[in-house]
């Protein structure tokens, strides 16, 4: 940008701690491009467009496309991006950090290859989520389990930084950026437990023929302790963003750190007992466990209500401290034409109505209307396709500069203004046709069908078409964002500024308890028991065996 | 630490609705009973586990299809397996309310008839179990709503309701 940053040089980003934060980044990239071509396909296939040719399944597409875009895309996205503002507000990555990433780096990657060409052999067309008892290629339960503990080391990377930056700094508050990420990772790590063990445990010895069945229920439950958590690590880095880049971007101040960081803390405590609102319509669960999950799930409206609270009040202080005047004044001064802050606004939008769609979702009877309808497709592409995705987009811009010290281009930023809004208008047309198909009935992860000339499902026909004309907007969307990361990558040599927001003068102090760690843990470890101990020892107790089969 | 006050409103209108909101779902699940199916849900029918390698000799699905257990009260005894539903077809009279009795017998499917509130999974090892009235006639549409495989998408029965 032709912002004050790119003319007054600033210090250089090191090359050692840029390299590691950019392979991680255009990793996240070459996952979306596939993806992305995936996502094209199935849209065009669910709108009767297309047949793909022989060989190519549509459910191996999908299972494609939920692999690289659910798992890839965003893991690879965030560990970058932490990195990035670790070593921005820590001082330079130190040699051990630079180990643990690069090692969970290759560990992710040859996960990530050895998936890939297990789908692509059409030996794991179980989707993303990779239910049993359908069982895969016991070498694509492997390849999952390689990128789980590559992200692991990763996260080990993050906390020995900030653990070095706390021992140096006695007394001292850390850094907002640094906190956040420490909370994120540590969400994770606690998260992934549950999928760790399914895989570990349960498919591994399974599907190498070493026990012969599988308690389905239980995997499904070890999932879903991992599943909600994992949106929760999709979004943390992008209220990292909201929080401490976009006050810099548009000139103002955090309005509050400590209200900041109780946000991210409750984040990471409710998060995590609540896997039981994804399996509201199974059986073999009790109600009261369900409603108790449903319950907690809904208390995420608290760190969501302060995180609105903030931004606004931070995007109206900025406006103030420039002399509007007006209710809606500051709204005027907002720097609309800066990708930087454009992207990640629009990504903050279409939260609203993604987080109200999410409160249906969870809505305990309400589920039964959209329950594995294409609705919830057309929920996630709002969240995660699009409040995360244009926010990570919106960080692209700067930070893939600022690590290579180049800078950002006044023509790139207006190519990156068209793309997000490119982005918005693909979404709007294939999430608005997936949610309103979904309340009429239409099934989720199928492949084109009318259910034998049925009248009710041909009639959902044409709202899928509506969906493939906006997967094909979205699919632009794509390559104009991979042009402009191969541009940004060409952009001239400089100075990109880091945005790294400042608190507001006067604001109350954080209180120390914050940063006590095994208290924040020891809440959400108890929580966790309490949610789940009961159901799962008797999920453990009466389960029932059951045989793999491979259905594809 | 200090909150502003408009923030404590904002927040306080938040945790306002929740409860209103828990207390909405809370009543209608528990004391009138409108809940999505769940292990205990229908105590008085409730069949427990099944071996889903043994569905053959496990009542009830030795024997399934619909039977008559009341005035105008029934149950459904439903199969669902890669790619069907064991019957393919049922015949229900008009206003019957019907008791859905629902197993797998190989990977986990689901059961939904698009247009009511008849949506739930059935699980091999698992029985669900979900009452509905049927008060409309006309044919009705059964699909399977969680990926099963390749014939996923052909996956149906019907129901008449006559
Ligand atoms: C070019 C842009 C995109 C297009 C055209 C597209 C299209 C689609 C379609 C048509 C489906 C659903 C098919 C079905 O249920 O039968 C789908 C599923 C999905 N998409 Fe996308 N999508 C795009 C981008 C993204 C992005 C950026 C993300 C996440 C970061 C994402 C995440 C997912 C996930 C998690 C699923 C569910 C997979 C499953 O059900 O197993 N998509 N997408
Ligand atoms: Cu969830
Ligand atoms: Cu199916």
């Amino acid at each position: 940008m032709i912002s004050t940053s790119s003319i007054t040089a600033g210090k250089p980003f090191h090359e050692n701690d840029g390299q590691l934060v950019l392979a991680h980044v255009l990793f996240a990239f070459a996952a979306l491009l596939l993806g992305g071509i995936a996502g094209l396909l199935q849209a065009m296939v669910r709108g009767g467009t297309i047949t793909l040719p022989h060989g190519i399944g549509y459910y191996q597409l999908l299972t494609a496309h939920g692999v690289l875009m659910a798992l890839i895309f965003t893991t690879y996205f965030i560990i970058g991006f932490l990195y990035g503002g670790v070593a921005k507000t820590t001082g330079r990555l130190l040699p051990t950090t630079l180990a643990l990433g690069w090692t969970g780096f290759l560990l992710m990657s040859m996960g990530t290859a050895v998936g890939t060409v297990f789908i692509l052999l059409n030996k794991a067309t179980v989707l993303y989520t990779f239910y049993a008892p359908m069982k895969a290629s016991p070498y694509f339960y492997v390849a999952l389990a390689l990128v789980v503990v590559g992200s692991w080391l990763s996260g080990y990377g993050i906390f020995y930084q900030y653990n070095y930056w706390r021992k140096t700094h006695p007394g001292e508050r850390s850094p907002l950026f640094s906190f956040m990420s420490v909370v994120t990772m540590l969400l994770w790590q606690v998260a992934t437990l549950g999928v760790a063990a399914e895989v570990l445990i349960q498919l591994i010895p399974w599907s190498f023929g070493w026990v012969d069945t599988i308690n389905v229920l239980l995997s499904r439950t070890l999932f879903w302790y991992f599943g909600h958590p994992l949106v929760y690590f999709w979004l943390l880095p992008a209220y990292i963003c909201w929080y401490v880049v976009i006050p810099k971007v548009i000139g103002g101040r955090i309005y509050s750190d400590a209200l900041a960081r109780l946000s991210f803390l409750l984040l990471f405590v409710f998060s995590i007992p609540v896997g039981f609102h994804h399996q509201l319509m199974e059986p073999g669960i009790s109600q009261f466990w369900k409603f108790l999950q449903v319950a907690l799930t809904l208390m995420v409206v608290v760190p969501s209500l302060m995180t609105a609270f903030s931004l606004f009040a931070t995007f109206e202080l900025a406006g103030r401290a420039k002399g509007v005047r007006g209710v809606f004044g500051w709204l005027k001064v907002l720097p609309w034409n800066d990708v930087r802050f454009f992207a990640p606004f629009m990504g903050m939008l279409i939260f609203i109505p993604a987080g109200a769609g999410g409160v249906i979702n969870a809505s305990y009877q309400l589920d039964e209307v959209v329950h594995n309808t294409l609705w919830i497709t057309g929920h996630f592409h709002l969240t995660v396709a699009t409040s995360v995705a244009l926010t990570f987009f919106g960080i692209a811009y700067w930070l893939i500069p600022a690590v290579t010290n180049r800078r950002l281009t006044p023509r790139l930023n207006k190519l990156g203004l068209w793309q997000t809004w490119i982005w918005v208008i693909g979404m709007f047309f294939m999430s608005g046709s997936m949610h309103t198909v979904g309340l009429l009935g239409a099934p989720r992860r199928t492949a084109y069908t009318t259910y034998g000339d049925n009248a009710q499902a041909s009639g959902w026909i044409p709202y899928e078409v509506v969906m493939a004309i906006g997967g094909m907007i979205l699919f632009v969307g794509v390559l104009l964002m991979i042009y402009n990361i191969y541009a940004l990558l060409q952009a001239p040599a400089g100075y990109e500024e880091f945005p790294i927001g400042e608190e507001l003068d006067g604001a109350e102090p954080t209180p120390k308890l914050f940063e006590r760690w095994g208290v924040w843990l020891g809440i959400s470890v108890v929580l966790i028991f309490v949610a789940y101990t009961i159901p799962v020892v008797e999920m453990i107790q009466t389960g029932v065996g059951s045989p793999g089969y491979k259905t594809w | 630490m200090h909150i502003h006050r408009l923030e404590k409103i904002w927040i306080g209108f938040g945790l306002a609705m929740l409860l209103i909101f828990l207390l909405l779902t809370g009543v209608a699940a528990f004391a009138m009973g409108i809940s999505p199916p769940s292990s205990s849900s229908h105590e008085n029918m409730h069949h427990g586990k099944v071996d889903p390698t043994k569905l053959q000799t496990t009542a009830p699905f030795d024997k399934p299809g619909l039977k008559q257990i009341g005035d105008n009260e029934y149950e459904a005894v439903l199969i669902a397996y890669a790619f069907g539903y064991n019957p393919d077809t049922i015949d229900i009279p008009h206003g019957a309310k019907v008791h859905f009795i629902v197993t797998s017998s190989d990977v986990v499917h689901g059961f939904e008839i698009p247009g009511t509130n008849v949506n739930f999974m059935a699980e091999p090892g698992e029985v669900t179990e979900l009452t509905h009235t049927f008060d409309k006639a006309g044919q009705f549409l059964v699909l399977c709503n969680e990926y099963c495989g390749t014939g996923h998408e052909m996956m149906k029965m019907t129901i008449n309701v006559k």
